[in-house]
């Protein structure tokens, strides 16, 4: 097959769940079935073709990279600059053509799964919609060559994320998680895009490439590589909130809100893993010290998240830290170098992860259904405190469930052991080299949790008694359309989809398909070379892998001591380190935290703002306009009574006179010779005197 | 490039039909309400047919700014000639339009705003007569304002438009319409008043030669032609004044980087700034806004504001470059502050409409933020956001008074649960609001992101800070679709509907400009860029005669 017809087929693969999306969304109503079937179908030949253009991509085009551009604007000749057009486009490498088909065959599962899980929904149409605009924004990040539209799909995942969480929006912890989700992301997207200004600035050109080579030939950011550390570490921050990193992990649990096939597709698998996707993607452009910064970002986020999955009993607030840290790990991963241990730990983590959350929608599905024929309204259908015991009920998802904590547990013959060793080598690797010894022990001790925290709630949902038996005869398993979907995810969570050694993943075809591109940041600045740290990933590989095990199982044995055999007593535990418990239990009181320094005060700030609009600049205004007004008011006061009385006192004296003096004027002849004759004798005598 | 319909230039007619359609509004006999609600639509429908064949006859390859032969559909007549003025001399006006890059994009705006708005206006129902002739006076005014080429019809065109405004407001307004039909009028008179300094002192300033037919010829064309026969006289026209050769010696303002062009730099940035409106000129936005009817808030948000930036651009940057490098930074300063501070302070509001009014402050500091970089695709991203955020905000405007119709009120805590009983209000209002937020795949963000990728090449630091209200208009717009719609629906709004044919008439073709130029916005790209490569080219050179100056 060509490549531009692979490219053509690229494109068909990201525009087909967009057309499912318009049709549904204005015609859903009307359509049969409400128009699940038409996504469905979408996504369903979406995925084929991915599948046909991954194999013709590492078949035939094992090393290339396939494009497809287009000038989206044209600025012609630019003053200061020269010719300028923004060229967008499409490339299909082996990342990429892996990703589709990550994607892809997640979210086919998921359709097929929310068609059991939703049914009955009041606004059953309109999410399948939204997944299928989910869908497309995410191929779109998949598929983007440029920094452009990376951030539109990034935006537009950000969206679908807000539509998805915020689906039954009559529940006020819904509409709120959708928001905090949104604005959380939004804070990281800031940094996203003040990275690609940097770069757009420097090279005007979106394209990942052209980028790569301006950098290459040693044209840095602003002539300095501190711009070009700064550039790396602000394009971080976006995957910081979209793949719920430190210190912006807040939204991932709340957005548990959201349909439980939702969390699975959106918070789990794909988008939430988009960030890591982002971070290898622009890996070459990651200095030394930018990649330190991811690997600690990564290694606190892996850290912190597994400390509080192992106090929660929400069923999915349990995942969703499961989830953080995980992808704490692939970022860590990628942070220390580990490229395609971080890449190749994203898609075993998607399918387990999916399954898992799935298989907790099953779950969930089964305990709401008994909890509603009981008119139960107050139990949470989703506290593992209220489960026990449905492994004799739902066989199918139990062992799935199973299967996919093993994986998730690193155990050996799992998709999980391999992906997750070879990161673990990767931060042994990466300790050795840098000295940096605090990496590779987060990640073994976090390992170690993961497995306590996992096996933990197993045990408590599957296995013991049942709590109350009267809810226990109601649980059914779920229908096939919701149990298919599960048994396909754990297969895929065995070793030999991945390699053919089930003891190195190194040696499988995604590894080695996905291998670490060479830098382009100048040789001062850059982390230990391919080779330098190849040699030493493989070294620490064996002594990586009995650690995990050792860690793994003794995590695993501590669970079945407290929870299965109560050996051990967590209440006890709890008890005596009350502190740490509410501590844990309390999510390290980071909403908390949040809530007063940064809601509280932009709230107060508002407010502040508010007042200082509406008393002081509009008290300038309108006190501008009184004085104007007392002014004249005075003015008119003067006017009236100074000057205008000045006038009228002239007027009102001469009137005086005249009154006075009009009495004489009678027309009497007599009068006035007698007045005259008066005059007359008064001035006489005025001169004698004188 | 000649435009003419029945001998009467294109230009003229989209400015003028307006008026055209006042009078014969004023004709009908004020029962006829009907015809006179058809009548004003016919002609604003009328304008909006030419404009669009403006457009469509645009020829991109030209840049104006500052050549008359750049200037597209030109027209050109003596319109007050006055042979001798004691102290004046000869007083030349000339009656010229065209437009450019730079304006026919406002041209296309103006005219699909005011068509929306005179849709929007079937709902009013005091004294329709003077309502609809006030309207049309308006649109005349606004359009005037972007076609004129001369600084003096300019001048009478942004007069002509305030007056109906203060009617507007003032008479068809809400409860507190009468003071803040004053503020509005008080605080643009306060900035024309100081255009019209500026203005003077720039035509005492510029000198020109005419001869006997009124053709004109600049300082440098008429010494090499020879002067006999000609008329050395000073002048309004624009164009004239942006060619630094026709300033007369040791007049007020020429030379480069005086105090004087500073001083009127500063006085007509002012005038601008207070249409704009940017911080701290733009209190009289909010009670403008809340005051006036549905129609009148439309147009204000959807082109009268867009007449401060437009201003600076067509006028400030061209006659004074060096002065707007010199006032670059304050001027993006300005801008920064203006979306910051805009966004904080809408996120306090609990009046709907008051809520939009302060998001317009914020989105047009955007624009002037964009301006400022004085490069090419700040200035797009500066000029693509005036004509987006004119569609955008028209929307959102035109959303307040969908509810406000049926609810009487505008306040947000008020509302709740609309999603379910609205689905159809629902759909636009979200596609205007995340448009507004600057969400991908729709018109705002385009602009926003170029005006942004723009500043950063000149102003760093300032840009950086701007670009963190992308965050705080996210928060507002979500909060106020979470109290709008999501949530439960309060007893007292279940017998709300939906919006009915007229309002999907006029909410419909905007939501899909929107999503249109999101996605493709070369069409309306195409139009301004040669233009702004040219006005970037202006004040490179300007640059770097100033920097030469400085040596």
């Amino acid at each position: 097959m060509s490549q531009e017809l692979l490219m053509y087929l690229s494109v068909a693969i990201l525009l087909l769940p967009l057309i499912g999306f318009v049709k549904v969304i204005f015609f859903g109503k009307r359509l049969p079935r409400q128009g699940d079937w038409l996504e469905t179908l979408a996504i369903s030949v979406a995925l084929l073709l991915s599948l046909l253009v991954l194999y013709q991509k590492l078949t035939l085009y094992h090393a290339e990279t396939l494009s497809l551009n287009f000038t989206w604007i044209d600025f012609h000749d630019v003053p200061g600059i020269g010719p300028l057009k923004i060229i967008l486009g499409f490339s299909i490498d082996n990342l990429a053509a892996i990703m589709l088909v990550v994607v892809t065959l997640i979210s086919t599962l998921v359709h097929f799964f929310s068609i059991g899980y939703m049914q009955g929904d009041v606004r059953y149409s309109r999410y399948f919609a939204f997944l299928g605009i989910f869908s497309f924004s995410m191929l779109m990040i998949v598929l983007a060559n440029n920094l452009f539209l990376l951030y539109v799909g990034w935006e537009l995942v950000g969206l679908s994320s807000y539509l998805l969480i915020g689906h039954w929006y009559e529940k006020k912890s819904a509409s709120d998680a959708g928001m905090k989700a949104f604005i959380t992301n939004r804070i990281g997207d800031v940094g996203f895009f003040v990275g690609i200004m940097i770069l757009f600035g420097t090279f005007h050109t979106f394209g990942l490439t052209e980028i790569f080579e301006q950098v290459k030939a040693g044209n840095l950011p602003f002539g300095s590589e501190w711009w070009l550390t700064a550039a790396g570490v602000l394009i971080f921050c976006g995957a910081i909130g979209k793949s719920a990193q430190f210190p912006l992990h807040v939204w991932l649990p709340d957005a548990m809100e959201g349909p439980t096939p939702v969390s699975a597709l959106i918070h789990a698998a794909t988008m939430v893993a988009a960030g890591v996707y982002l971070v290898a993607r622009t890996f070459p452009l990651m200095t030394a010290d930018a990649l330190m910064v991811i690997t600690y970002i990564g290694a606190t986020t892996a850290f912190i998240s597994a400390t509080i999955a192992v106090a929660q009993n929400d069923i999915k607030k349990v995942l969703a830290y499961s989830t953080i840290s995980q992808l704490g790990y692939m970022v860590m991963g990628l942070g220390v170098g580990a490229y395609s241990a971080g890449f190749f730990h994203l898609v075993t983590h998607a399918m387990f992860k999916a399954g898992l959350f799935l298989g907790s929608g099953s779950v969930i599905h089964a305990m709401h259904h008994a909890l509603h024929h009981q008119h139960d309204h107050h139990t949470d259908p989703q506290d593992i405190r209220n489960m026990g015991g449905l492994k004799a009920k739902m066989p199918v998802t139990f062992w799935t469930f199973l299967i996919f904590t093993l994986a998730i547990s690193g155990v050996p013959l799992t998709s999980g052991f391999l992906s997750k060793d070879s990161i673990l080598a990767g931060t042994l690797a990466f300790g050795n080299l840098t000295g940096h010894i605090l990496i590779p022990i987060v990640g073994f001790f976090v390992a170690g949790l993961t497995a306590f925290y996992m096996f933990r709630i197993v045990i408590l949902t599957f296995l013991g008694e049942h709590k109350s038996p009267e809810r226990f005869s109601l649980i059914h398993e779920s229908p096939k359309v919701m149990t298919v979907p599960l048994m396909i995810l754990a297969a895929l969570s065995f070793f030999f989809f991945y390699s053919m050694n089930p003891l190195d993943g190194a040696e499988g075809w995604i590894s080695q398909a996905t291998q670490r591109p060479e830098t382009v940041v100048p040789a001062s600045v850059a982390a230990a070379s391919t080779e330098v740290f190849e040699e030493a990933h493989h070294h620490a590989h064996y002594t990586a892998m009995f650690l995990s095990l050792a860690v793994a199982g003794l995590g695993i044995l501590i669970a079945f001591a407290t929870y299965h055999w109560k050996k051990i007593s967590a209440d006890k535990v709890a008890e005596n380190f009350s502190g740490l418990h509410k501590f844990l239990l309390n999510k390290w009181y980071f909403d908390e935290l949040y809530g007063v320094i940064a809601i509280g005060a932009s709230l107060r700030l508002t407010e502040i703002l508010k007042w200082f609009d509406n008393t002081i600049i509009d008290g300038i205004v309108n006190g501008s306009g009184w004085i104007t007004k007392v002014t004249s008011a005075i003015s008119g006061w003067f006017d009236n009574w100074v000057i205008d009385g000045a006038v009228n006192a002239v007027a009102y004296i001469s009137g005086f006179f005249g009154i006075a003096l009009k009495k004489t004027q009678t027309g009497k002849v007599q009068t006035y010779v007698a007045l005259a004759v008066f005059g007359v004798m008064v001035f006489y005598f005025a001169m004698r005197l004188l | 490039m000649e435009f003419s319909i029945l001998g009467v230039g294109a230009l003229t007619w989209v400015t003028f039909l307006p008026v055209v359609g006042m009078i014969i509004v004023l004709m009908i006999p004020k029962e006829q309400r009907n015809a006179i609600k058809w009548s004003s639509l016919a002609f604003v429908g009328l304008q909006l047919i030419v404009a669009f064949a403006l457009v469509m006859k645009f020829d991109k390859g030209l840049a104006g700014i500052n050549t008359q032969e750049g200037m597209q559909f030109v027209e050109k007549a003596t319109w007050i000639d006055i042979k001798s003025v004691a102290w004046f001399g000869r007083i030349h006006i000339e009656y010229l339009l065209g437009v450019d890059g730079l304006s026919i994009t406002m041209v296309l705006l103006t005219a699909l705003i005011s068509f929306v708005a005179v849709i929007s206006s079937w709902t009013i129902d005091k004294s329709l007569k003077g309502y609809f002739a006030l309207l049309l006076l308006l649109d005349t005014g606004m359009m005037g304002v972007f076609v004129s080429l001369d600084f003096f019809l300019f001048y009478v065109f942004w007069e002509v438009m305030l007056l109906p405004m203060y009617f507007l407001i003032g008479i068809w307004g809400g409860p507190r319409r009468e003071y803040a039909a004053i503020k509005f009028f008080l605080y643009t008179l306060f900035g024309s008043v100081l255009m019209l300094l500026v203005m003077i002192a720039l035509y005492f300033s510029v000198n020109v030669y005419i001869d006997a037919n009124g053709v004109m010829y600049s300082v440098t064309e008429a010494m090499q032609r020879g002067t006999e026969g000609l008329e050395k006289i000073y002048t309004f026209n624009m164009l004239q004044m942006m060619n630094p050769g026709n300033f007369v010696p040791d007049s007020l303002l020429a030379g480069l980087d005086t105090s004087w062009r500073y001083l009127a730099f500063v006085g007509l940035f002012i005038g601008f700034a207070i249409k704009i409106p940017s911080f701290p000129f733009h209190t009289w936005l909010p009670d403008a806004h809340v005051e006036a009817p549905t129609p009148i808030s439309v147009i204000l948000a959807g082109v009268l504001l867009k007449l401060g930036t437009y201003g600076i651009m067509r006028i400030s940057i061209p006659i004074f470059p060096d002065a707007m490098i010199h006032y670059a930074w304050w001027i993006a300063l300005l801008g920064v502050i203006s979306m910051v501070y805009g966004a904080l302070v809408a996120m306090a509001q609990t009046d709907f409409k008051k809520l939009i009014a302060y998001s317009s402050i914020s989105h047009m500091g955007v624009v002037t933020l964009g301006m400022a970089s004085m490069n090419t695709q700040g200035m797009t991203g500066a000029v693509f956001q005036m004509f987006n955020h004119g569609t955008i905000t028209a929307m959102l405007f035109l959303i307040v008074g969908v509810i406000y119709d049926r609810a009487h009120t505008r306040g947000l805590n008020e509302f709740g649960g609309l999603m379910n009983k609205m689905p159809k209000y629902a759909a636009i209002m979200s596609i205007a609001f995340f448009a507004a937020l600057g969400l991908p795949g729709l018109s705002g963000f385009i602009s926003e992101a170029f005006s942004l990728l723009g500043a950063f090449q000149t102003f760093r630091t300032l840009t950086i800070i701007g670009a963190i209200t992308i965050v705080f208009t996210a928060g507002y717009m979500l909060w106020t679709l979470q109290r709008v719609f999501l949530g439960t629906l309060p007893e007292k709004w279940k017998d709300l509907t939906d919006m009915d044919g007229r309002e999907m008439v006029m909410l419909v073709p905007l939501a899909v400009i929107i999503i249109f130029l999101g996605i493709y916005p070369s069409p309306v790209l195409d139009l301004m860029n040669t233009s702004l490569n040219h006005l970037a080219e202006l004040l490179h050179t300007a640059q770097g005669a100033v920097m030469m100056g400085a040596r």
